[in-house]
């Protein structure tokens, strides 16, 4: 899996989930791409390693589009947009 | 004859409805919540109709509440979980010298990872002055807590000033409402609070459930790690009796509020004025009318808390001195040294502590009995004569 850093992507929605436990981050992500409408972008604040992986292989998985990650000191910023228009 | 119960700040007996609600929970409806056939959805049912209830006893939105085991965890896991979530802002914290031990320990253990910690002084009434927190509160606060009303003086702190100063600071506010619910009206959003503890068993529910109202998107570092119940944050299998206990036991306070603590401030305020009026040499502690209602609380002169609450409970009369926890520990209590009582005067702390059970007749009895001890005791004090040798400025009366 290729992990793709960008910058300055703007995201539609946002969930913080930082401290909380695996594996919240991807109970989140489904839950929170539920509301979402087709081509908006899902911002996922998460400190759990694991998402690294985790969550690109969800969006491969899933065919929703990875747009890549943002590190900030002590977390991670996951961008997804959900596929279809 | 049986024992009258005047030790509601230790703990409640179960409303029978409680009991009731929680029953089925144990043998039928034993499922695991994570678990996703029926049996565990519908336990995972209940356990969301009762945080909908406890968060509906505080004002808050049902995803807002975490259950814990009890009231000490919820302090616990808001004093050390917001602590280090919050870290970045600054490594320092505000608590009040009111506070529970769960509350003072776990922001000792702080201290010692490096953690600024202030207690914050308090009057004689044991009032934090909102000014005093203003001076303490600096850039670098991530975290105040102050309790929202004392079991052992009863004093109410005035939480909305306290949490609009932490506030426009950038501080997160949590107060321990462990005492309160039950006896107060809670209401978060009208308290401007980021977190609040309040525990079952303090408004006749069960032992063993408690919970943290934490603010939508507030961080917090979980105290226990593990799997995702609650949201991830306090992992372990949920305890489901008890949660639901605790949600009847919140509906039924929810409801009740108003009246109960119309029928407690009466009995409490009758047996002030009663043992103010018989009894010479003893002081009411904390505020005269801020206070909880139910709380009646002395310090008796020249004699000492254990030997009074022994010759109570002779006569079948359950009370307390200092707060539940330090009784038997017979230290003078922190919280009466804080508000300005002397050490001999604090070791004839008594606490009665009054409940949906107890009518007028039990006040009435207590009247007629707690001079009567006081009264044998003081025959056989050493200091029956006055504290003798002890200086004037060490001497009854509160200072402050």
């Amino acid at each position: 899996m290729n992990l793709k850093f960008v910058e300055g992507i703007k995201a539609d929605v946002t969930a913080d989930i930082v401290y909380m436990m695996c594996p919240m981050h991807l109970l989140k992500l489904e839950e929170m791409m539920k509301t979402l409408e087709g081509g908006q972008v899902l911002q996922i604040m998460t400190d759990y390693d694991g998402a690294l992986t985790d969550i690109p292989e969800w969006c491969e998985k899933t065919g929703n589009e990875f747009l890549g990650i943002e590190e900030e000191p002590d977390f991670y910023k996951f961008f997804v947009r959900k596929k279809g228009r | 004859m049986g024992a009258r119960y005047f030790d509601y700040m230790a703990t409640n007996p179960m409303r029978p409805e409680v009991l009731e609600a929680m029953m089925p929970f144990f043998r039928e409806r034993y499922g695991n919540p994570l678990s996703l056939y029926e049996l565990g959805q519908n336990a995972k049912g209940a356990l969301e109709e009762a945080r909908s209830k406890v968060a509906q006893l505080v004002g808050a939105k049902p995803q807002e509440m975490i259950f814990t085991s009890s009231g000490a965890e919820a302090n616990n896991f808001a004093i050390k979980g917001l602590a280090g979530a919050h870290a970045k802002k600054g490594r320092h914290i505000i608590v009040s010298k009111m506070e529970h031990h769960s509350i003072l320990n776990p922001a000792r253990a702080l201290e010692k990872e490096g953690f600024a910690v202030t207690f914050l002084p308090v009057d004689k009434n044991g009032l934090v002055d909102p000014a005093v927190l203003e001076k303490a509160i600096t850039n670098e606060t991530s975290l105040v807590s102050v309790i929202h009303a004392s079991p052992e003086v009863g004093t109410i702190e005035p939480i909305k000033e306290l949490a609009a100063i932490a506030r426009k600071n950038g501080a997160l506010f949590h107060t321990d409402a462990v005492a309160s619910a039950g006896y107060l009206p809670l209401d978060v959003e009208a308290l401007g609070v980021d977190a609040m503890s309040i525990s079952a068993h303090e408004f006749y529910g069960p032992k063993g459930a408690a919970a943290l109202y934490l603010k939508g998107g507030t961080r917090i570092l979980p105290l226990i790690y593990g799997g995702i119940q609650e949201s991830g944050r306090r992992a372990g299998t949920e305890n489901i009796p008890a949660i639901v206990g605790m949600g009847k036991a919140a509906e039924l306070t929810k409801a009740e509020l108003p009246e109960r603590a119309r029928r407690l401030a009466q009995m409490r305020d009758r047996l002030i004025s009663g043992v103010l009026e018989k009894i010479e040499n003893v002081y009411l502690t904390g505020h005269p009318a801020q206070r909880l209602p139910g709380l009646a609380s002395f310090c008796v002169a020249f004699i000492e808390g254990e030997a009074m609450l022994l010759m109570l409970a002779a006569k079948g009369i359950y009370a307390a001195s200092g707060s539940a926890c330090s009784s038997k520990a017979l230290k003078a209590s922190p919280v009466l040294l804080s508000m300005g009582v002397s050490a001999q005067l604090a070791q004839g702390s008594i606490v009665f502590s009054l409940g949906v059970e107890n009518t007028g007749e039990d006040i009435e009895y207590a009247l007629g009995e707690f001079p009567a001890a006081v009264k044998r005791l003081r025959e056989i004090s050493p200091y029956a004569g006055g504290w003798g040798k002890v200086k004037e400025t060490d001497q009854c009366i509160p200072k402050n």
